[in-house]
C-alpha cells in the first residue's frame, strides 16, 4: 500500500469576479481540490490581486495590494487561483513588481513559486486524471488570453474534461484568441470590445455547442453578456463547475 | 502626415462602420497567420532562432555607438557618405539637398516606413520635386492620397475594384474602355506604368531591412524586385534608415533574415534579398553613381537606457499586427499615423508623445498574442503597460476611470471593509437582477451595457457564504 | 552637402551617456573581426549532393524552374528550347562574363545573343551565379564589370546558369566563400539573393508572379 502522505494545504484566492458575481465556481474550486485530497482554507484577509491598478499604470497601489495578498497567503503549501488572469498577475507579475523591494522580493517569489491556476494545479501537480462528474452535453472552450499564454494553461483543461461523462467537446477555431473582455478595455473601448466579441460569439455558434466553457469569469462575463444579449440559448459556465459536477446553479447570466 | 492618434476612439469607431474595410479585415489577417505559423513549424530551430535574435539586437543596442562608427567608416571607405540626421526635419532636409545636388526631377521610392515617419514624399513634392512610390502597394494609395495601413501590405485594405478604380483615374494615357478585373492585368498595367518611372529617375530612395556594420552595406527584403530597379537605376541611389537597424555582420544579417521573412509572410525568404555597398565600382556598367545613407535618430537614442530600449529591436515584420485582435477590428488607419498595431502602440507614443498618442497602449487587452509571436522577443504589453504608467504619473487618464480605481482600491487594501461593502452592494444587485439573471442597462455600466448584458451575480458574496458554511462544518 | 557632424557627435554622444560608454567596445570590434556565426540551421548540412537535391527542391517550391545539364556545351541547346517551349523570342542579352565563355552559343545560330547591361528592351537574360543557397533555394549573385546587375531585374526571363559545384548550405557558408576570395572577396557593390521569380500579393493578398522583376526564373545547374 501506498504511504499516506499529509493533505497538501491549499489556500484559495477566489478572486473579487468570483466572489462577487459567482461564489459557484468558488464552492467547485473547493469540491475539487478537496475531492482531490487537499484541505483548502480561504484567508478573509485577501482582496484583489490588484491587476486592475497594475493595468492602469497605478504601480504603487497594485504593490500594495500585492503585498496585502502576499501577507495573506504565507504559509500554505500552494495557493490555488480559479482565473488565470489574476493567476497570472500573482504568479508573473508580482516578483517583477516587487523586484526592488527588498524587504518583499523574496517573498514574492515565493508566492508566485507556490501560486497555480486551478486547473492545471489539478491536473499537473496533484495528477488528477478523472473528477468522475457528469455532463450531458456537447460544449466549447475559448482559452483565456492570461491562463494560456503567462501559464500555459491550454491542454491539461480538455484532459479533465474529456473525463467527464457524456460531455463532448466541439473545439472553437480561433480559441486562442481574445474575446475582447481586456478588463478596463471593454468600458474604455467598447466599440472595439464589441467587434471583438461579437467575432467570437460568431464563431461560438459556429460550434454547435450548447455549452461555452472557460476558465476565467472576467471573459465569461463578456461572452456571457454578448451571447444573452444576441438572445441564444447556449449556456456559459466556468470550466470548474462542470468538472466538479456543481450545475445546480443557473448558468451565467441566466435566472434561476 | 498629419497624425490623428489623439482621436483614436473616434478613428476606431469610423473603421468599425466601413464595411469594405471590415470585409477585409475577416480574412487577410489569418492568411498572414498562417502562413507564418506553417514556416515557424517547418523549422525546428524557428524558436531558438528568435532567442538568438533577441540577444543579438541587446549586444547592438548595448554597442550601438561602436557599430555605427564601424558602419560610416565602411560606407566612406566604399566612396559612399552617410548623413547623420536628429529629427525628422534634418532627414528631409538632408534628402532634399542630395536630390538638388543632383538636378533630380522625379526620384522613386521603394517601400520604406522610415520615409513614411518623415514624410518625406511631401516634402519633395512641396520643393518641386516629383517623388514616386514603385511597391504597388504603395504606388497604389499614393495614387489614392492615402497613408499605408499595414507596414508590409501598405494596400491590404483595398479591393481589386478599388485598384481599378484608382488605375483608371490616375493612367488617363491608356485606353479607357480596357479591360481591369484581373489582379494580373493591374499588376501587367503598374509595371509598364513604373518602368517608365524607373527609367526617369535620377535619384532612388529605398529604406534598409538592416545595416552591417562589417561591410558598411544596407539590405533590403522585396518580392516585387521594385527596390532593386529603384537603386540600380537612378545615377544617386539614397538609403534612409533608422540607426537601430544595424547588426554587426554578415553572419547577423544571416540570422535575422532567417526570422524576417518567415515572421512576416511566412515565406522561407523573400525573392529578393539585396546587399548594396557603396557607389558603382570603376568598370560596372550600371548601378549608381553615388551612395547616400541617411542615418535617422529621431528620439529613438533617448529609449536607450529606458524602459523602452527593447522596442528598439523592432525588425518591422509586422507579425504582431497580423496577430492583435485590435488591429484586426479596427486595421491600420485608426491608429492615426505611421506604425499601427502593438509596435505602433508602444512606437507612436515615443515619438508623438503621450498626449498625442497616449490612447494607444490602452487600446489593447493585454492578450499577449503580439509578444507570443515576435521575432526579436520584444514585451510589446509590458511596454505598454509602461506608457500607462508615464500617463498616469502624468494625471492624463480620464477622471472617472482614475476615481473609480482608486476607490475600489482604497477598499481592497482594507479587507474587512472591502467584505462588508461587497457584500452589501452584492446583496442589492443580486436582487434587482433576480428576476432576469441579467441587466440590460445598468447605471455606471453604459460602456459595457451598450453592447452586452451585464450578468447579475448570485446574491451573496463567496466570502461570505463561505464565512456561513464554516460555521456549520 | 550639408555637414551633419555636429548631429553625428550629439547622436553618438547621446548614446554613449545612455550606455556608459566611452570609447567604444573591446567586445563589439572583436564580434566585427571574427564574424562568428550563429544558429544555423540543421537542413542544409549535408552531403554535397543531397544541398544539390535540396536546392533544386526549395528553388522550385518557389516557382523557379530547374533543368541539369551534363556540361556547359548543352545551354545553347537549353536555352533555346526553353524560350520555344514558352513561344518567346530566340533572343538573349548575356553577362560580359568570362565564366560564360565557353558556352558555344555559335552552336544555336537561330538564338540572337548579345552581351552588355540590360536594356529595357530585352526579353531574356543569361548570367551566371556566384553560389547557390540549398537551405532556400536561393541564387547569389554579385555586381561586377562582367555582371551587370540589370540582368537580373529588367527582362521577363532571367536564365541563370549554376554550376554544380558552387552549390553551398547556408548563406554563411556562401559568405565564407566570398570571404575566401581574399581582396577579390571584398563586398561588391550589389549581392543579390534571388529566391524565385518576383512576385506580389498587395492586390487582396493574393500571390502573383512578375511585378516589377523577371516573370520567370529559370536554373540551368550545370555539372562540372
Amino acid at each position: 500500500m501506498a504511504e499516506k502522505r499529509p493533505a497538501p494545504r491549499v489556500g484559495l484566492f477566489v478572486t473579487c469576479l468570483v466572489d462577487l458575481f459567482r461564489p459557484t465556481v468558488g464552492f467547485a474550486a473547493v469540491k475539487l481540490l478537496e475531492d482531490a485530497g487537499c484541505t483548502v482554507e480561504v484567508p478573509s484577509a485577501q482582496t484583489c490581486c490588484g491587476q486592475p491598478a497594475f493595468n492602469s499604470g497605478d504601480r504603487k497601489t497594485a504593490q500594495e495590494l500585492a503585498r496585502n495578498t502576499i501577507a495573506a497567503f504565507e504559509g500554505f503549501d500552494y495557493v490555488v487561483v480559479p482565473s488565470g488572469s489574476c493567476g497570472g498577475q500573482i504568479k508573473k507579475h508580482y516578483p517583477e513588481l516587487l523586484a526592488e523591494d527588498p524587504a518583499w522580493a523574496a517573498r514574492a517569489q515565493h508566492l508566485s513559486a507556490r501560486t497555480y491556476e486551478l486547473v492545471s494545479f489539478l491536473a499537473d501537480v496533484l495528477g488528477v486524471t478523472d473528477t468522475g462528474a457528469r455532463y450531458d452535453g456537447t460544449i466549447t472552450y475559448h482559452d483565456s488570453c492570461s491562463g494560456l499564454r503567462e501559464l500555459g494553461v491550454k491542454e491539461q483543461p480538455r484532459r479533465l474534461l474529456a473525463s467527464v461523462e457524456g460531455l463532448t467537446l466541439n473545439e472553437l477555431p480561433g480559441a486562442e484568441v481574445c474575446c475582447g473582455f481586456g478588463g478596463t478595455f471593454c468600458v474604455k473601448y467598447p466599440d472595439v470590445s464589441n467587434r471583438m466579441v461579437e467575432a467570437k460569439t460568431a464563431d461560438i455558434k459556429g460550434t454547435q455547442a450548447d455549452t461555452l466553457l472557460a476558465g476565467d469569469m472576467g471573459c465569461l462575463l463578456n461572452m456571457a453578456g454578448k451571447l444573452k444579449r444576441e438572445g441564444s440559448a447556449i449556456r456559459v459556465r466556468h470550466v470548474a463547475e462542470v468538472l466538479a459536477g456543481v450545475t445546480d446553479t443557473p448558468p451565467i447570466g441566466e435566472k434561476g | 502626415m498629419e497624425p490623428t492618434t489623439h482621436a483614436f476612439p473616434e478613428n476606431a469607431r469610423k473603421a468599425l462602420s466601413d464595411e469594405r474595410l471590415q470585409k477585409v479585415l475577416a480574412i487577410a489577417p489569418a492568411g498572414f497567420v498562417n502562413r507564418r505559423k506553417q514556416a515557424a513549424d517547418r523549422l525546428p530551430e524557428f524558436e531558438a532562432l528568435r532567442d538568438q535574435g533577441r540577444d543579438l539586437k541587446n549586444h547592438v543596442l548595448a554597442n550601438l555607438d561602436t557599430y555605427l562608427e564601424a558602419f560610416e567608416s565602411k560606407v566612406t571607405e566604399q566612396g559612399g557618405h552617410v548623413h547623420w540626421c536628429r529629427t525628422d526635419q534634418e532627414a528631409r532636409d538632408a534628402i532634399l539637398g542630395i536630390c538638388r545636388a543632383a538636378n533630380a526631377k522625379t526620384v522613386t521610392k521603394g517601400k520604406s516606413m522610415v520615409s513614411e515617419e518623415i514624410g518625406i514624399n511631401d516634402y519633395l513634392e512641396a520643393n518641386g520635386l516629383t517623388p514616386i512610390e514603385t511597391d504597388l502597394g504603395e504606388y497604389i494609395i499614393q495614387l489614392r492620397h492615402e497613408p499605408p495601413s499595414h507596414i508590409i501590405a501598405p494596400a491590404f485594405h483595398l479591393s481589386k475594384k478599388d485598384v481599378e478604380g484608382t488605375f483608371r483615374q490616375a493612367h488617363t494615357d491608356l485606353p479607357p474602355d480596357r479591360v481591369l478585373d484581373d489582379p494580373k492585368v493591374l499588376i501587367a498595367e503598374a509595371r509598364t506604368v513604373l518602368r517608365r518611372k524607373f527609367q526617369q529617375a535620377d535619384v532612388g530612395i529605398t529604406g534598409a531591412n538592416l545595416m552591417i556594420a562589417e561591410t558598411g552595406s544596407t539590405v533590403i527584403v522585396t518580392n516585387e524586385g521594385n527596390g532593386d530597379l529603384t537603386q540600380i537605376l537612378p545615377r544617386v541611389h539614397v538609403v534612409i534608415a533608422s540607426i537601430e537597424k544595424i547588426v554587426p555582420t554578415l553572419e547577423d544579417a544571416a540570422l535575422v533574415l532567417r526570422l524576417l521573412a518567415r515572421s512576416a509572410t511566412g515565406q522561407e525568404a523573400s525573392a529578393y534579398t539585396t546587399f548594396s555597398t557603396g557607389p558603382r565600382r570603376p568598370g560596372d556598367l550600371d548601378g549608381p553613381e553615388e551612395f547616400h545613407v541617411v542615418l535617422l535618430d529621431n528620439g529613438r537614442s533617448a529609449l536607450l537606457g529606458t524602459e523602452f530600449q527593447e522596442v528598439l529591436r523592432c525588425i518591422r515584420c509586422g507579425a504582431c499586427m497580423n496577430h492583435c485582435p485590435v488591429y484586426g477590428a479596427v486595421g491600420g488607419h485608426a491608429y492615426g499615423w505611421v506604425y499601427p498595431g502593438p509596435i505602433g502602440s508602444v512606437i507612436q507614443p515615443a515619438l508623438l508623445g503621450v498626449k498625442e498618442a497616449g490612447h494607444l497602449p490602452n487600446a489593447s487587452t493585454f492578450c499577449g498574442r503580439c509578444e507570443a509571436v515576435c521575432p526579436m522577443r520584444i514585451p510589446l504589453p509590458k511596454m505598454m503597460r509602461h506608457w500607462r504608467e508615464k500617463e498616469f504619473e502624468e494625471g492624463l487618464q480620464p477622471a472617472a476611470m482614475r476615481k473609480g480605481l482608486g476607490l475600489w482600491a482604497w477598499f481592497a487594501r482594507r479587507p474587512a471593509l472591502y467584505h462588508a461593502a461587497t457584500r452589501m452592494a452584492i446583496r442589492a444587485l443580486g436582487a434587482l437582477g433576480r428576476g432576469k439573471g441579467r441587466f440590460a442597462a445598468l447605471p455606471l455600466a453604459q460602456g459595457w451595457t451598450k453592447h452586452r448584458d451585464m450578468p447579475a451575480p448570485e446574491g451573496k458574496t463567496f466570502q461570505q457564504m463561505w464565512a456561513e458554511q464554516k460555521g456549520k462544518r | 552637402m550639408a555637414d551633419t557632424s555636429s548631429a553625428r557627435a550629439q547622436i553618438l554622444g547621446g548614446i554613449r551617456k545612455a550606455l556608459g560608454s566611452v570609447e567604444g567596445s573591446e567586445d563589439a570590434r572583436k564580434r566585427l573581426a571574427v564574424h562568428p556565426r550563429n544558429l544555423v540551421p540543421a537542413r542544409a548540412q549535408l552531403q554535397h549532393a543531397d544541398q544539390v537535391e535540396l536546392f533544386t527542391r526549395m528553388a522550385t517550391e518557389v516557382a523557379a524552374t530547374v533543368e541539369r545539364l551534363p556540361g556547359l556545351s548543352d545551354v545553347p541547346r537549353a536555352v533555346a528550347e526553353y524560350l520555344a517551349g514558352l513561344n518567346l523570342p530566340a533572343e538573349i542579352r548575356v553577362a560580359p562574363d568570362a565564366d560564360l565563355d565557353a558556352i558555344p552559343w555559335d552552336q544555336r545560330p537561330t538564338l540572337t545573343v548579345s552581351k552588355g547591361r540590360a536594356r529595357d528592351s530585352d526579353g531574356a537574360s543569361v548570367t551566371g551565379a556566384f553560389a547557390g543557397v540549398a537551405e532556400t533555394g536561393s541564387l547569389m549573385l554579385l555586381s561586377g564589370t562582367e555582371r551587370p546587375t540589370t540582368l537580373n531585374f529588367l527582362p521577363d526571363t532571367h536564365i541563370v546558369v549554376l554550376k554544380r559545384s558552387q552549390v553551398v548550405g547556408t548563406m554563411e557558408d556562401a559568405w565564407d566563400r566570398l570571404r575566401g576570395l581574399g581582396v577579390a572577396g571584398t563586398m561588391p557593390r550589389t549581392v543579390n539573393f534571388i529566391t524565385g521569380p518576383s512576385r506580389t500579393g498587395d492586390i487582396e493578398m493574393r500571390i502573383e508572379l512578375g511585378a516589377h522583376g523577371p516573370r520567370r526564373l529559370h536554373i540551368l545547374l550545370v555539372e562540372d
